[in-house]
Order: structure tokens, then C-alpha cells, then sequence
């Protein structure tokens, strides 16, 4: 049931920033499965106690993958994909506590929320880039491949 | 060089430029722009055509005996719909569905049109959101319409003061001013019951989620300037939030 809510959630929120975006209107829902794909992979992860910060890595790992998948099918741009897949990833609830404690002169536990929010954006990043390399590396030893199968038989 | 062949080139070089200029001011990132304006120019039988492209402006040169222009670049949202549509247009190009001047007509179009949905449905899409970040961050149902509210009056305030003023940093701060604000009335009048979870929920619509994006794309493509530039964008950005968000909890 968490799940389902989850799930739904996640794909109406995603869609929702997709017309914030002002993506294409026929590859609206698109963005939402990238999204909620994205947000079920993190989502599985915090419920196993994996650290915040490896679990968005492998979710922003998850987006660029059905982002770049979803690119080639459709014939458009990646960007139009991954930048609202990742939009439930950023890390707003810890950087705003780094703000509140900020505020509240508590500038140690800002310093802590502070760096996690950093490690997690950085993780993020890691992960979109790291999967977009694999996805190229991929496809091109694919074609190789292919090259090489279809040369014998001419 | 025949005088034709220039005002060829002339026109080659000014459709490239226009390309580059609504990619850049739509929110694409460096190297697809780059990608594109080479293709385009491949498909002209331009072959040595260099650019020299950066978020704030453009260098694009044909080559060594022929014309460079410049342009510069001051305003930039996102538009993915634009950067869709010309994507498009140089795609056709190059496989010659097109010739150079119905693309530079169709470029035209896309600039002049505004492809953004009406006011109401992305305050509506932004009230819906802010509401299902409330659940995704673990928020209870019964604020679900107080963060739908916040979130949906913010991003509204942030596109009239956008209008206003045209200073992203200060209709940032207002929106957010205003989302911390009115997650504030809710819980103090019995509407919401946790401030923070209202609030984070409701500014999620301004976060710079493409900013940060494509910066890093970018700095990894090796276009180290227009990444430290984007950066420094979403800083801003996230600063604002911050601030506007500081104000209401200080009290």
C-alpha cells in the first residue's frame, strides 16, 4: 500500500514539474515514469538503511537510464527527461534544516546538514553522469558489434 | 568568392546563430548546442565552422576567410518545449526534409512564439506538486492542502513578481517569503500541523532543479565556464529560497 502511494505520488509530482518545465505536452507522462522510477529506487534504499547518500546516487543512476532509454524511443532531447526524473532526489528537506539550524544560531548542525545536502547533490551528479558514460559505452560496443556481424555475410 | 556565395553564408551564418540563441535561452546544455549548430552547418556543406559558445553569448565563425558574428545572450528561462522543437527543425535538416530556409523560417517561429502553458495551469501544476512532495517527504494527508496552497500562491507570486520586476534573485525571495508566510497562518490557524514538512514541500517548485543539472553536465563535457556559470545560477537561486525561508523562521 506505502508503496502504491508512493509510487502514484511520485509520478503525478514528477508529471506536475514537467509542465512547470513546459516539456513537450505528449512526453508528459513519460517524465512522470522517469520520475517515479527514480523515486522507487531511492525510496527502496532508505527503507533498507542504505545511507541517503548512495541511494541517491543509484536513483539519479535509475533517471538517466529510463531518461536516455525514453530519448532514443522518442527522438528528443535527454535533458527534456532527466531534469524532472531528478527533481524528488534534490535534497530540499536537509538543506532547508541546514537553514533552520543556520537561523537558529546553530551553526554546527548547519555545517552537518550543510555538507550531507553538498555529498548528496554531488551524488546525484555523479550518478546521472556515470550512467549517461555506461549507456555510451553501451551503444557503442553494440554497434561494433553489429559491424562486425554484418560484414562476414556481405 | 561570388557576392552569391556570400549572401549564402550570410544566411547560413545567421540561421546557426538563431539556433544556438533559442537553445541557449531555453536552458540546453553547452555541448548539445555545439552538437547542433555542427550538424546544421555539416548538412550546408560548411565543414570547418567553429563555435565558441557560452551561456551568456555566442562566437560562431565559418571559417578562416569567412564571417564571424557574435551574440549575446542576457535572459534565460526554461523552456524544454523550445529546446525539443529546435532539435527538431536541425534534425530534419540534416537528413534534407528541409532546406536552409524553410529551417531558418521555422526558427523564426519557434522564437517569436511563447510555447508556455497558460498562467492557472502551472499554478495549478505547481499547487499539485507541492502537495505530493508533502507525502514523498513523509508528511501526513491532513496538511496536504495547506502545502497545496503555499506551493500554489508561491510559484504565482513568482511569476508576477518575475513579471514586475524581470530580477530573478528578488522574485525568488518574494515567493518564498510568501510560501513561509502562508505555512505559517496555516499552522498557527489549526489548517497544517507540521510547519516544516509544509514548507519544504511548497518550495520545491523554485528549487533550481535544471541549473544544477545541466551545470554539471557541462563542467563534465569540459565546458568549464558556462558549468562554473550555471553553478553560480542555482546558487543564487538556492540562496534566495534561503533567505526568504530565513525571514519567516527568525520570528
Amino acid at each position: 500500500m506505502d508503496y502504491a502511494i508512493q509510487l502514484c505520488v511520485s509520478f503525478v509530482a514528477t508529471a506536475c514539474f514537467g509542465i512547470i518545465f513546459n516539456v513537450p505536452l505528449n512526453r508528459v507522462i513519460p517524465c512522470g515514469v522517469v520520475g517515479a522510477m527514480g523515486w522507487l529506487v531511492y525510496y527502496q534504499c532508505t527503507l533498507q538503511e542504505i545511507d541517503p547518500v548512495q541511494a541517491s546516487f543509484l536513483g539519479a543512476f535509475a533517471v538517466a537510464i529510463a531518461a536516455h532509454a525514453l530519448a532514443r524511443k522518442y527522438k528528443t532531447p535527454m535533458i527534456v527527461f532527466n531534469v524532472s526524473g531528478i527533481i524528488p532526489l534534490v535534497p530540499g528537506g536537509i538543506a532547508y534544516n541546514a537553514m533552520r539550524s543556520a537561523v537558529e544560531n546553530d551553526y554546527l548542525m548547519s555545517l552537518q546538514y550543510g555538507s550531507k545536502a553538498f555529498m548528496i547533490s554531488g551524488a546525484i551528479a555523479m550518478g546521472l553522469v556515470f550512467a549517461e558514460v555506461l549507456m555510451q559505452l553501451v551503444f557503442r560496443s553494440l554497434r561494433r558489434l553489429r559491424r562486425q556481424h554484418a560484414l562476414p555475410k556481405k | 568568392m561570388t557576392n552569391n556565395e556570400v549572401q549564402i553564408n550570410e544566411f547560413a551564418l545567421e540561421s546557426l546563430l538563431l539556433a544556438g540563441r533559442i537553445m541557449i535561452e531555453s536552458g540546453a546544455e553547452i555541448y548539445r548546442v555545439e552538437d547542433t549548430i555542427q550538424r546544421m552547418a555539416q548538412s550546408q556543406n560548411i565543414m570547418n565552422v567553429q563555435s565558441y559558445v557560452t551561456s551568456t553569448g555566442i562566437i560562431l565563425s565559418l571559417g578562416p576567410t569567412q564571417p564571424t558574428r557574435i551574440t549575446s545572450i542576457a535572459r534565460r528561462s526554461t523552456d524544454l518545449e523550445k529546446v525539443a522543437l529546435v532539435n527538431a527543425v536541425s534534425r530534419k535538416l540534416s537528413t534534407q526534409i528541409i532546406t536552409l530556409a524553410e529551417a531558418h523560417d521555422e526558427l523564426q517561429k519557434i522564437q517569436s512564439t511563447n510555447y508556455f502553458l497558460p498562467t492557472y495551469v502551472q499554478v495549478i501544476a505547481a499547487a499539485i506538486a507541492s502537495g505530493s512532495f508533502l507525502i514523498m517527504f513523509n508528511g501526513q494527508w491532513q496538511d496536504f492542502f495547506a502545502a497545496m496552497v503555499a506551493g500554489g500562491m508561491g510559484y504565482l507570486t513568482y511569476l508576477i513578481a518575475h513579471d514586475l520586476t524581470r530580477v530573478r534573485f528578488f522574485s525568488e525571495f518574494t515567493a518564498s517569503l510568501i510560501v513561509g508566510l502562508l505555512a505559517f497562518f496555516a499552522v498557527r490557524y489549526g489548517f497544517g500541523s507540521q510547519l516544516d514538512k509544509i514548507i519544504i514541500g511548497s518550495v520545491m517548485p523554485l528549487v533550481p532543479g535544471l541549473p544544477i543539472t545541466i551545470a554539471v553536465r557541462d563542467l563534465m563535457s569540459g565546458h568549464l565556464l558556462s558549468g562554473l556559470a550555471k553553478g553560480a545560477e542555482a546558487f543564487l537561486t538556492a540562496f534566495a529560497i534561503g533567505s526568504g525561508i530565513a525571514i519567516v523562521l527568525s520570528f
